[in-house]
């Protein structure tokens, strides 16, 4: 191959890192790469909006663990993928955004669909990188998916002016991909003795662990782990999957929708053993008030997560799976028999309360029902609001990867376009949308994307016709006045898919959808269904914003 | 004039034209102060070394986590073992700057 263009090495290099699919838009700025990209073997996936691009490629990312590419064109395309960019760098998902960029010679001059990517992507970004000259690419494209994947991952952006793309060079051989070199994490003999001195020592240890453990792939050893030790396992939204739910020591999420037991729980601990988490303050709550008697031990491989927010008495800067590695087998085993009697009878009596009204609309019940017609290994997407908390709490989540749902960055519009990622890169499995009639109408316009496809994404809309939980934070907060929150105007969704080619159904008249839900459930192909719920219901319990996690609202 | 403890930290990044908004990008968005900062280039061009002066708190050791992610930076160390009172210097050039 002696000569090659910047497009040309482009795709070649993404073609060798593995990549099939790509999510994007085209536009002036990209048009070579586009090009290049009609004569590979990569399936490209028009999005609607980059936005929809951006987030298919969470979908892709955060139901495979590999780094998936989004395209979009310089200015709008550019600005259009920063919320998705953003997101994947506070859920540290491995995406890498090739934007175009306006030729070299005319970036600074305001030119038509100029924005200053780098810059902008700057604070969201893993790393970023704008290319000079078809030359850099050669190294920043494999470097770019190196950095996404290695360590904590995370979103890269590389843009490319236009010229570049254009600038053919001589390209004797493309590099190989290198697997991805990861270092070794040999634990400090000195660390592993003080943590199990502090294991024995503690009376009432529990595992919290968040969405590194899915990362580092530690389900394993996490669950061998608190067997052996007999230590309860509290989870964050992220964490979701990494522990059999049914499961004795499962205590459940923990934080600002956590169950009332979990945040107990978490209350009375003397020593947590914070695995693959960064304390977020949706799961700390008031952090002086977090966990206020137990020490901590933070394993994480983000050296910058230590003593971010919570001091830690020992900390461990490792890969998850290979520090556990090497601490099981130097872990006594503990019956642990007062302990855990004891959170079995926080369980039992400070449950989640199932509704007290039998109403099959009720969300909870919906989402049971759901639940029990679903495929056991379907994977489930959410948008932002009550439903996603909903879903959290009364979905048994039992895989890893099987919930997707926007967790530090909290976006609404991202549960669609993520489950047309996840049905994607996942053809086998049913993909379910749980969405809210406010988050489907950010993203709607990749309904038009589903049908593209055809994918066997099921999108159902809990509607109240309001933003539920800002009008829940206005009913506990803020004397009751819903400023803003409640929809004038109701759209029919089903008539809205339907326009898309899409079959959906408006529920409501029937007085119990399970019949609908199962026929949505079990036909192949994609459906919608508009589910009326009461706008009355909120998501309980609640811990009121910035206060301590013992202060709960509600059961 | 610089009333609170500072200290330096000495950093040794790769030279390229991004390299001064991802530091300077990492102390706006973290919500730390800069007080000042003096870069040259060392060696032959490719890494430069960056003085930045900073207040001695409790944000300290997060910054220095911070700033050694960065993948363009290659070291970074706290000096406070460096005259900060340099950086007055940079002052009395501010000085003269002024219109009289």
């Amino acid at each position: 191959m002696p000569q090659m263009n910047g497009s040309e090495i482009i795709i070649r290099l993404l073609e060798k890192q593995g990549i099939e699919i790509v999510a994007g838009i085209p536009g002036g700025a990209n048009l070579p790469l586009y090009h290049a990209l009609s004569g590979s073997k990569i399936r490209h996936i028009l999005a609607r909006h980059e936005q929809g691009a951006g987030f298919i490629a969470h979908g892709m990312a955060r139901s495979t663990g590999k780094a998936a590419v989004c395209f979009g064109t310089s200015g709008p395309g550019a600005t259009n993928l920063l919320t998705a960019i953003a997101d994947a760098k506070l859920d540290s998902v491995p995406i890498v955004a090739i934007t175009g960029q306006v030729p070299s010679s005319m970036i600074g001059t305001d030119a038509f669909q100029e924005v200053d990517t780098y810059g902008m992507t700057l604070p969201i970004t893993k790393h970023n990188f704008l290319v000079r000259s078809a030359e850099e690419l050669l190294c920043v494209i494999p470097e770019a998916f190196r950095i996404a994947e290695s360590g904590r991952p995370g979103p890269v952006v590389v843009d490319v002016p236009k010229d570049v793309q254009k600038e053919s060079i001589h390209v004797d051989t493309l590099s190989e991909m290198d697997s991805p070199v990861h270092p070794k994490y040999e634990l400090d003999l000195d660390d592993i003795s003080l943590f199990n001195e502090m294991l024995q020592k503690s009376e009432k240890p529990v595992l919290l662990i968040g969405g590194g453990v899915i990362m580092s792939d530690a389900i394993e050893q996490v669950s061998a782990f608190a067997r052996k030790n007999n230590i309860p396992v509290a989870t964050t939204l992220m964490g979701l999957g990494c522990f059999p739910p049914d499961d004795l020591l499962y205590i459940g999420m923990v934080g600002m929708h956590g169950a009332r037991y979990a945040n107990m729980i978490m209350d009375e601990t003397d020593l947590v053993i914070a695995l693959g988490m960064r304390f977020d303050d949706r799961a700390t709550g008031k952090v002086d008030a977090f966990c206020p008697n137990a020490s901590i031990i933070h394993v994480d491989v983000d050296r910058s997560e230590i003593d971010k927010i919570k001091t830690s008495s020992l900390s461990i800067i490792a890969d998850l799976s290979t520090a556990l590695d090497q601490l099981l087998p130097t872990v006594e085993e503990n019956m642990r028999s007062d302990w855990i009697e004891h959170v079995k009878s926080l369980k039992k009596n400070n449950a989640l309360q199932p509704p007290k009204i039998s109403d099959p609309y009720h969300p909870i019940h919906l989402l049971k029902t759901i639940n029990q017609l679903a495929d056991p290994d379907a994977i489930y997407t959410t948008d932002v609001g009550q439903h996603q908390m909903w879903a959290a709490q009364w979905i048994p989540i039992t895989y890893p990867r099987q919930f997707l749902t926007s967790g530090g960055l909290g976006t609404m519009g991202f549960g669609m376009p993520a489950a047309i990622g996840a049905a994607l890169a996942n053809p086998e499995k049913q993909v379910i949308c749980i969405s809210g009639d406010g988050s489907i109408l950010m993203n709607i316009q990749e309904l038009a994307t589903i049908r593209d496809h055809d994918l066997n994404v099921k999108i159902l809309i809990f509607n109240n016709g309001n933003l539920g939980l800002v009008r829940q934070q206005q009913e506990y907060f803020y004397e009751k006045v819903y400023s803003g929150t409640q929809f004038e105007s109701l759209p029919d969704f089903a008539v809205i898919a339907s326009g898309f080619g899409i079959r959906s159904q408006k529920l409501g008249n029937e007085p119990d959808p399970s019949n609908a839900l199962k026929e949505a459930l079990d036909m192949k192909g994609p459906v919608l269904l508009d589910i009326p719920i009461h706008v009355a219901e909120n998501v309980t319990p609640m811990v009121p914003p910035g206060s301590a996690n013992s202060v709960m609202i509600g059961e | 004039m610089i009333q609170q403890t500072n200290t330096i930290i000495e950093l040794e990044v790769q030279n390229h034209a991004g390299v001064m908004s991802h530091i300077t990008g990492l102390f706006s968005r973290r919500g730390f102060n800069l007080e000042g900062i003096l870069c040259g280039q060392i060696g032959d061009g490719s890494a430069s070394r960056m003085y930045l002066l900073v207040n001695e708190d409790k944000f300290l050791e997060q910054i220095v986590r911070q700033l050694e992610k960065l993948y363009d930076v290659r070291s970074v160390t706290i000096r406070p073992d460096y005259d900060h009172t340099l950086f007055d210097k940079l002052h009395d050039l501010i000085k003269i700057g002024k219109p009289a």
